[in-house]
């Protein structure tokens, strides 16, 4: 069995969650990447990788082509599997509609070569399926998977080219969000504050310099934004934004459940409450019970 | 209040002229419309409900009594009502800390507590049923949109008015502001459940209450849990008395087992309480501690919640039921039968007698259903209303002891018929005691397994709000709450209320203030019917606010 | 112009129930369950309405493949402005793949200019349809929608991707799927809902039309995720610093 993995990359290296999806493929054999645009030489070097595929004349990988040029090499795999992306998302769909199988997405554990577990409901709820097509189609979620080494492998790196000619779609910019601080959703640290941090000023003057200095995201509880602390889009909760940073830092906040239920798929939650009994510490992983005056200064200080 | 009436004129309405219009899909409303297209299939029927869908904002017990349904549908077993549940097994507890008593040949000592032939059911799914029925009958059933005003002309209700919708937090027009409409009627049926605002509006307008008691009022907050298939007993039915609640304060827990492995636990305080610091919400938690209960929920998982306050007076608080445009049914009125601890049947034959009421005031063109009182008074249900008029008010004469003696010597010598009638001579608003003269009670702390916190509990009662929309819950004035609820009652709002809407908080400079927590409003009604100054004004949020209780409420 | 917007619209339980776990691991449970329609679908027939009011689009007609029940689902779409429905009635869960392959068919026979669906319902949160239907049909794609511009028979759609906006522009017909952000749906008022009980609706079995229905997936188990466990209270900020680092390697 033969896995082929989309992957991308940012700024030059290869992203995590592609090292990710290279770690999950592995379980079904040999790994061949295929990467769009520049940088195929960091490719070449990641570990668990036979054969690096490059397709330089795709630099915006639109869903159309891409999806195509895929489905002529699907035949040669058993799998196709990428991290979860934008453009994994509008992708893999589309080549499992030309190779008409039904694809997996959001993939959190991989049971064997055909029974895979995914979030549904938000979460909610677990599905554990078995796939019967002849190729699997998946996005596996970067998070669940450990990441292969991005140094240490030499794969020969193969060019192609993309079919041309298709015009029914184009390209025409793309502009990044240039705010200083992250989005919620796509945060990968977030610091939230609750009621305990009392006023608007304070979320300014205690949270903002932690933000600072992790490149976080800035959330806040229901009670704190109904208290007009914070503006009702920095709102994380289930009836907010549903978050899943790597790190979730809760200051001040008791841990309503809809609270909970928002942050639940973080990977490491820190909590920081005067109030030992606070039920946020029942799913924190890291809890400290005290003023959160005294040691925001000084987490400040020893970040 | 000025603002919105220059507002109102200025708003152009849609407006939809029906020959009834039945506020409120609750077994009273559907009723009410099912019987009247059975008597006339060419009236036009519209019912509204505030509730997302019918059944979402019903909560009940629910053990019931089929006697109403047998009239409305004689074949209902055939069209597939939802009573799948036979009662099987009745006790009555008498509860202390650590034992429970049971009350031995119930049908004898307390006939109105038997059971036999009745069927454990969830009236949320009873309601969807009779909604189906209804449509099949051509009654028009608008679900999501609440009736928030009378439409009065010439001094008769001639209507009501929907709610707008799309108005932000401020009270100013958002893009999708949605004017409400006016849904016209020659005759309109109130069924809008305990404490109905418009309800209230009418019995205000037209003086219903004169020279009868005042209604008094439970608070039934209720749970549905799931539980191993080897425990589960279908039919088995429980219900207390006594422990945790003092002797001079109503109320009782109610546990039963129906449908797939579902248990329904309730515990109902009744609103005429006197001490401030007593919270229905823990009582009904700490009873499910009791030897006689635990074991109920142990191994299973609680999937639903709800509360919602109910009519207790009887017949002593029944208002006038009928008045120029319309009538009043079910539990807005009062039918309840307290000491069946049942107002299903009560509720769906005062729907159906509306009906017939409604029907002749219709064919004669008169503006008022005048024959509603005659005909209730000629019915089953003013028999079994007479004959439980004293034991509820004997509770709150006598206390609980002396309550349940009386009541026993009422139903079996008297048999309901004794020459005298116990009043309700106090609101529930003027019973509470000042917070330094009563005993502080010390809950438990929740297990999280058994016992829960009002938040977690909210959240399993499918609870939506649009944020962005005005209060619904407002202080009329807000320093009477320092005067008065702080002051002297240390806050009861924030113990009474199931939902946790009301928080007793401090600002900065030291003052108290009371956050309203709106969004998690459950639509119960107990604020409006406990506030010591009647300072909290409840009126209906957006349309398909509030809960949504799934099946098996 | 006298282009077609076609809608699928899904029935799903409420977004404000919280789901359950049926206790035999089947799936959750639906039954007496509230149900609405999809959220993201809500904003594709906002949008495709809009089109029809700034005079891009002659009519909108939404599909729904599911239960009889689904209908209340395209009554409420008509109350909120499409022209027509189409029930394709199953009583099967259906598949992605299948649904998409029987939109197929919706589509040859309806003909419109644009399919403008949800990027994703929020029961299996697949996030697949629209693509799998746009390879299918052969037309070009534009999902994750945060803007649609329609001119000269093509739609410049601005896309949420990751960290930011894309912009595409897509020859029609093309397939749209809508995320959040794309518009706020308008209500269903209540003289719409009276209006929308005399529009039509048509229904077709899904048996019918020709579709190989065989799911690709098998349900092994659904079941309720791990709770998170309380982890460990540290002292001091150096302790918890020190430990965020080495042992949970997130600094």
């Amino acid at each position: 069995m033969t896995a082929l993995v989309l992957i991308e990359t940012e700024q030059g290296t290869v992203r995590q969650a592609s090292r990710s999806a290279i770690s999950a493929a592995s379980r079904f054999g040999d790994v061949d990447v295929i990467l769009f645009g520049d940088n195929a030489e960091n490719a070449a070097k990641l570990a668990n990788v036979r054969k690096v595929l490059h397709v330089t004349n795709l630099p915006h990988l639109l869903a159309e082509p891409a999806a195509a040029l895929l489905a002529t090499l699907a035949e040669n795999y058993t799998h196709i599997v990428s991290a979860v992306s934008a453009n994994s998302k509008n992708i893999l769909p589309r080549l499992a509609g030309l190779l008409d199988v039904q694809p997996l997405t959001d993939v959190i554990e991989i049971k064997n070569d055909d029974t895979f577990v995914r979030p549904i409901y938000a979460g909610n709820a677990l599905a554990t399926v078995q796939s019967s097509d002849r190729i699997k189609v998946l996005t596996v979620r970067g998070s669940s998977f450990d990441p292969v080494a991005a140094e240490g492998g030499n794969a020969p790196v193969e060019t192609l080219g993309a079919p041309g000619g298709y015009d029914k779609s184009h390209f025409v910019k793309v502009e990044f969000s240039h705010s200083d601080r992250p989005e919620l959703e796509v945060a990968r640290v977030i610091i939230s504050g609750g009621k305990g941090v009392k006023d608007a000023g304070n979320f300014q003057k205690l949270l903002e310099p932690i933000a600072d200095k992790l490149n976080a995201a800035i959330g806040a509880s229901r009670a704190a934004v109904d208290a007009g602390f914070a503006p009702n889009e920095m709102q994380v909760g289930q009836t907010g934004k549903v978050v899943a940073p790597e790190l979730y830092i809760a200051v001040g906040l008791s841990g309503a459940l809809q609270h909970l239920a928002g942050i639940k798929d973080s990977r490491v939650i820190v909590a920081i409450n005067i109030d030992p009994d606070a039920p946020i510490f029942k799913v924190a992983d890291y809890g400290i019970v005290g003023d959160l005056f005294d040691i925001l200064p000084a987490l400040e200080k020893a970040l | 209040m000025t603002q919105s009436k220059i507002d109102d004129n200025a708003i152009e309405r849609d407006e939809m002229a029906f020959d009834v219009v039945i506020v409120g899909g609750g077994p009273a409303g559907l009723s009410a419309a099912i019987h009247l297209r059975q008597k006339n299939p060419e009236l036009s029927v519209c019912l509204l409900d505030k509730g997302s869908e019918i059944g979402a904002h019903i909560v009940s017990g629910a053990v019931i009594e089929p006697r109403a349904l047998a009239e409305l549908f004689p074949d209902w077993k055939e069209r597939g009502a939802p009573l799948n549940t036979p009662v099987s097994e009745e006790k009555l507890l008498y509860l202390t800390e650590k034992r429970a008593i049971s009350v031995p040949a119930l049908h004898v000592l307390m006939p109105q507590m038997d059971n036999r032939g009745n069927y454990v059911i969830s009236l949320g799914d009873f309601c969807r049923w009779l909604a189906e029925q209804a449509e099949a009958l051509g009654v028009e059933i608008y679900p999501g949109f609440a009736a928030a005003q009378l439409h009065i002309q010439e001094g008769r209700v001639a209507g009501i008015i929907t709610g707008d919708m799309g108005i932000d937090r401020e009270g100013k027009h958002k893009a999708d502001f949605t004017p409400g409409m006016i849904l016209s009627a020659r005759q309109t049926i109130f069924a809008e459940g305990a404490r109905g605002s418009l309800s209230a509006d009418v019995i205000a307008q037209y003086n219903l209450r004169d020279g009868i008691d005042p209604q008094t009022y439970g608070l039934g907050i209720k749970e549905v849990w799931e539980i191993p298939k080897e425990k589960h007993r279908p039919g088995f039915v429980q219900h207390s008395f006594g422990w945790p609640l003092d002797a001079h304060t109503y109320g009782g827990a109610f546990l039963y087992h129906f449908g797939e492995n579902l248990v329904s636990y309730g515990f109902v305080t009744a609103l005429d309480y006197s001490n401030p610091w007593l919270s229905p919400f823990e009582e009904m938690q700490r009873t499910k501690t009791h030897p006689a209960f635990r074991h109920h929920f142990e191994g299973g998982r609680r999937i639903s919640y709800g509360a919602r306050a109910l009519s207790e007076g009887g017949l002593q608080s029944l208002p006038r039921p009928s008045f120029p445009g319309g009538v009043l049914t079910g539990d807005c009125a009062g039918f309840l039968n307290m000491p069946k601890i049942k107002g299903t049947h009560t509720a769906m034959k005062s729907g159906m007698i509306a009906a017939d009421a409604v029907l002749a005031a219709l064919e004669h063109d008169r503006a008022e259903a005048q024959s509603y009182q005659d005909l209730l008074r000629q019915s089953w249900l003013w028999s079994e209303l007479h004959a439980a008029r004293n034991i509820r008010p004997a509770f709150s004469k006598w206390g609980m002891h002396v309550g349940a003696l009386y009541s026993g010597i009422d139903s079996m010598i008297f048999r309901g018929n004794a020459p005298w009638t116990l009043r309700h001579p106090h609101a529930d608003n003027t019973t509470l005691k000042p917070a330094n003269k009563a005993p502080k009670i010390a809950y438990p702390k929740p297990d999280d397994i058994i016992t829960f916190d009002r938040t977690s509990s909210v959240f399993l009662s499918g609870i939506s709000h649009d944020e962005n929309q005005p209060t619904h819950l407002k202080l009329r004035n807000p320093a009477i709450w320092n005067d008065v609820n702080e002051t002297r009652y240390a806050s009861p709002e924030s113990r009474y209320c199931p939902a946790g809407v009301y928080e007793a908080d401090t600002r900065e400079d030291g003052e108290k203030y009371l956050r309203i927590n709106a969004q998690n409003c459950v639509h119960c009604k107990s604020c409006d019917i406990k506030d010591p100054q009647q300072n909290i004004r409840w009126c209906p949020p957006e349309g398909g606010s509030g809960p949504n209780y799934s099946s098996g409420m | 112009m006298t282009m077609k917007v076609l809608v699928p619209v899904k029935r799903v339980v409420d977004y404000n129930i919280k789901p359950r776990v049926a206790a035999d691991g089947r799936g959750v449970e639906t039954q007496g369950v509230k149900m609405s329609m999809n959220p993201f679908d809500e904003i594709a027939l906002e949008e495709a309405i809009r089109l029809r009011e700034k005079g891009h689009a002659s009519s909108v007609v939404v599909v729904s493949i599911g239960p009889q029940a689904a209908q209340d689902t395209l009554r409420t779409a008509m109350a909120m402005g499409a022209d027509q429905a189409i029930l394709v009635r199953t009583d099967a869960a259906l598949e992605p793949l299948a649904v998409a392959n029987l939109l197929k068919v919706i589509v040859e026979r309806e003909n419109p200019g644009l399919v403008s669906m949800g990027k994703q319902a929020i029961d299996d949160d697949m996030n697949a349809t629209g693509q799998i239907l746009a390879a299918k049909l052969g037309w070009p794609q534009a999902t994750f929608a945060s803007q649609v511009k329609i001119h000269d028979g093509k739609a410049e759609v601005s896309r949420e991707v990751d960290g930011g906006i894309e912009v595409v522009n897509v020859s029609l017909p093309a397939v749209i799927t809508a995320d959040l952000r794309l518009n706020e749906p308008r209500y269903a008022s209540l003289p719409n809902i009276m209006k929308a009980r005399k529009k039509p609706l048509e229904t077709l079995d899904a048996e019918s039309l020709g579709v190989d229905l065989t799911p690709r997936l098998k349900v092994v188990n659904v079941s309720e995720p791990p709770e998170r466990q309380a982890g460990v209270i540290v002292e001091t900020v150096d302790e918890l610093v020190h430990k965020l680092k080495t042992e949970a390697k997130v600094l």
